[in-house]
């Protein structure tokens, strides 16, 4: 997953050109705006997804990659579930299960709607990260007056991320050389208890390289004056047309609730 | 000449009870290159934390004439570059740009100063074009010689680095010496490398047991077999 | 890297916007209390470590074991990093994981992110922390009783934080408390002990390899008694609250209908447009038909640009 996050900052076309201090608001601001839709499929959600979808042609990310990332929350579609037969309305059709399940249309469509708010928010999340470098979205919480404290856990924790996951792919992949089972499904090396204290020893030793590593960052920090204090560099101003076009997004997005709420009469 | 560090009957004990410098005794001139070879745990690494100032140990450093202490370590600090083995160690910021600014911004330099400090220092390491790169997507010999950049920019007037040629391919390692040798700072080198050694310092120090067993002319030194070998590095 | 995504971890869309915004507010105040504090207690060799270990338990996620069959066992890692670091560091690191795991993985929604944090970065992490220093308490310094602890604090720091998600589910309307709190603990239950399992074995082996990591001497451990009792009454209130929720399934939904009111009664604003104002988006399906075909124009000029931009930088001849 690591080649997904584009490696420059600067330049590139549509979305790739843009400051992340304009993408990660406007990115929230549209899955707010999924959010403020009347649960009730319609007309809003097709210009939510069409606005997201020509971001991404323009800015040249192909759409079926956005659309795989979008189908992330599928097993969490579960629990939405029961709204099928939960929902007061008019009854489609009544299934024989217990004392009967009754399919109503309202609950159909409040399911759907919240399918497709998942859906939106999920592809519009994913072409941030897809158009987005990692100190970008890191400036861009700056921006957003994240505290820095928090802000510098974060920066190491992405800066550290893919070299201790590539560690944890190491130690999955010894062990599944130890392990001589060929078939993945079968039950491999011993009892439940010993595998999951073999996994157990896994993490263990991940967090001791942690905190050893965690010294020499230290050491390597104190060399070169670090006293415990956070500090970061400013940040240049945003260009008007930045700020242009965090007006314009924000303006399509009231359209785009406004257009929600009067052509479905609330949703109810 | 005065020397520029002078280090006297330095000890070292880590806090498991393991003895690492045993009276560690070092001159060294201003603008000299000296090699600090030794075999595995002869306590190299631990000799650079010292005189870095990241270990507190027994003994005296003289940096340019004043005594190195927690009062006066701040103001040295910036003197000596340590440039560590493992560049993953050192790179610790999202980018490279960001990376090499930590230290001018930890000096407290106006924010157009820490801009010049990060242009020029990227310029002597030729990694100008990297800077908005994150250094997770770096090869080793850029990661090592953003590394080093990363401590140019507190335009220390010596350098320590700890075994600089470690991990690179023989490419990566021909343009390591070439930079390192167009650098203008006194430089001690803690290194496996004999070979790297022998092209890039005048002068040898040889560590072994937490103790220094030889120090003189690098092309001596490297012409004794017996010696080498004695120490474990042949 | 291998990612695959966790479960508790709310997408967007799954709660009302009053339960995800409220959940924000507790999460962004309470969090900010743990930064003030540690701002003041914290050694400043535990910034870099917070960081560094926020990835390794991130990677520690992507450690599993089989179970049976299709099942595995995953590690959350909330009540490791509280032992590890004590409860406010902890909370630190987890807010770290659940943020870039949402920011850069799409794992966990961002409106509803403020839940997520709350439950795992908040429920997770001061269940965790009452439930090991009690069994602590009582068992003394032994290796027994930091096994023990560990196991019960990985499973009800799972458990705990799983009813705490039914109940906002139901809360918005999404699934009734009746059915939620039962499957969510119940499946929780299960991967809860995955998560004890995990834990205890990386407390063993951080045991035998460096004691010294477990015995936290000059950390930032000092926990005044109320706050521990907080960490205790989050837990003992979910527990107890959950299942009264589920068998009185009115009480909670009366509250999450009050929460749709609200939610549904910002349009009035809208409302009052008569509907002869916009004669053309009046009727529903004629809107959507219009939005339809606004959508695709747009999505057929931005695909056009792309192929024709596509075709200006590819190199001639
Ligand atoms: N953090 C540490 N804690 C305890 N002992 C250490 C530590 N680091 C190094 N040592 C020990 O100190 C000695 C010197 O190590 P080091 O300076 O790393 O040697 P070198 O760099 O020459 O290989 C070795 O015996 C090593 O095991
Ligand atoms: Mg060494």
């Amino acid at each position: 997953m690591d080649e997904s996050f584009p490696p420059l900052t600067v330049g590139g076309r549509g979305l790739y050109g843009l400051d992340g201090r304009v993408k990660v608001p406007l990115t929230l601001g549209l899955i707010l705006t999924a959010a403020l839709l009347p649960n009730r499929p319609g007309g809003a959600y097709l210009l939510l997804i069409s606005a997201l979808w020509a971001a991404a042609l323009v800015s040249g990310v192909p759409l079926t990659r956005l659309i795989r990332r979008g189908w992330l929350a599928g097993p969490f579609g579960l629990a939405a579930l029961p709204l099928l037969f939960t929902t007061p309305g008019t009854p489609l059709l009544t299934l024989p299960v217990g004392e009967g399940l009754t399919l109503t249309a309202a609950g159909l469509m409040r399911f759907t709607a919240v399918l497709l708010k998942a859906w939106i928010s999920l592809q519009a999340a994913a072409l941030l990260t897809l158009t987005t470098s990692i100190p970008a979205i890191l400036l861009a919480l700056r921006a957003l007056k994240v505290p820095r404290l928090l802000l510098m856990v974060i920066a190491l924790m992405s800066r550290y991320l893919f070299v201790f996951g590539e560690t944890a792919r190491q130690l999955l992949q010894a062990r599944e050389a130890r392990s001589s089972q060929p078939d993945p499904h079968r039950r491999t090396g011993g009892s439940l208890g010993w595998r999951a204290r073999v996994t157990g020893g896994m993490a263990g030793s991940l967090l001791i390289r942690s905190f050893e590593r965690a010294e020499r960052v230290y050491a390597a920090m104190l060399a070169r004056g670090y006293d415990g204090e956070v500090r970061a560099l400013p940040q240049p101003d945003l260009s008007p047309d930045a700020y242009r076009i965090l007006g314009g997004g924000a303006f399509f997005f009231l359209l785009v609730i406004a257009f929600g709420w009067l052509t479905t009469g609330g949703g109810r | 000449m005065n020397p520029f560090l002078e280090v006297e009957n330095l000890t070292y004990t880590y806090p498991d009870g393991r003895p690492a410098l045993r009276g560690i005794g070092l001159k060294i001139l201003p603008g000299e290159r000296v090699a600090l070879v030794g075999p595995n745990g002869a306590g190299k690494s631990t000799l650079l934390l010292a005189l870095a100032g990241i270990l507190r140990a027994e003994g005296r450093i003289l940096v340019d004439g004043t005594l190195l202490t927690p009062a006066s370590l701040p103001r040295l600090r910036a003197r000596i570059g340590l440039v560590f083995q493992l560049p993953d160690d050192q790179l610790f910021s999202p980018t490279v740009y960001e990376d090499v600014a930590f230290a001018p911004l930890y000096q407290d330099l106006p924010p157009g100063e820490v801009h010049a400090r990060v242009e020029e220092a990227l310029a002597g390491v030729g990694m100008q074009a990297f800077a908005g790169r994150m250094p997770h997507h770096l090869s080793m010999g850029e990661k090592k010689r953003v590394a080093i950049a990363t401590v140019l920019a507190m335009r220390p007037a010596m350098l320590l680095l700890d075994e600089p040629s470690a991990g690179l391919d023989p490419r990566g390692r021909r343009e390591l010496i070439s930079l390192l040798n167009g650098l203008p700072q006194t430089l001690l080198i803690a290194t496996h490398d004999l070979d790297l050694a022998g092209r890039l310092c005048p002068r040898m120090v040889i560590l072994d047991g937490g103790q220094i067993v030889a120090d003189g002319e690098s092309r001596a030194l490297l012409a004794d077999a017996d010696l080498l070998a004695a120490h474990g590095l042949v | 890297m291998l990612y695959s995504p966790q479960p508790m971890h709310i997408p967007d869309g799954f709660l009302s916007l009053p339960v995800a915004l409220a959940l924000w507010v507790v999460s962004i105040g309470l969090i900010g209390i743990a930064i003030r504090r540690l701002e003041h207690t914290l050694s400043e060799r535990e910034i870099p470590l917070m960081g560094i270990l926020a990835a390794a338990i991130f990677a520690g996620q992507m450690l599993n074991f089989s179970v049976t069959g299709g099942t595995s066992g995953h590690l959350l890692g909330a009540a490791l990093a509280t032992i590890l670091l004590g409860p406010y560091p902890a909370m630190l690191v987890m807010t770290a994981v659940v943020s870039v795991q949402a920011l850069l993985f799409q794992d966990g929604g961002l409106v509803v992110m403020g839940a997520n944090l709350f439950n795992m970065a908040i429920v997770g992490v001061w269940v965790a922390y009452a439930v090991f220093s009690l069994i602590r308490r009582l068992t003394g310094e032994t290796r027994a009783g930091l096994l023990a602890g560990g196991f019960a604090a990985a499973w009800s720091s799972i458990f705990v934080a799983a009813l705490a998600c039914a109940l906002e589910l139901a809360l918005s309307g999404t699934s009734p408390a009746n059915l939620a709190v039962p499957a969510m603990g119940g499946i929780h239950a299960l991967i809860g002990i995955g998560e004890g399992l995990i834990t205890v074995g990386a407390l063993a082996f951080i045991y035998a390899a460096r004691r010294d990591l477990l015995t936290p001497a000059g950390r930032s451990q000092a926990v005044n008694r109320p706050v521990w009792l907080g960490g205790g009454l989050i837990a003992l209130v979910l527990v107890v609250f959950s299942p009264l929720a589920s068998s009185h399934p009115d009480g909670l939904e009366w509250v999450a209908e009050q929460l749709q009111f609200i939610e549904t009664a910002r349009p009035p604003a809208f409302e009052i447009i008569p509907d002869y104002l916009v004669p053309g988006i009046s009727n529903e399906a004629l809107a959507t038909i219009l939005a339809g075909v606004i959508g695709l124009v747009v999505v057929s000029l931005a695909a056009m640009s792309a192929g024709l931009a596509r075709r200006r930088t590819r190199p001639q001849g």
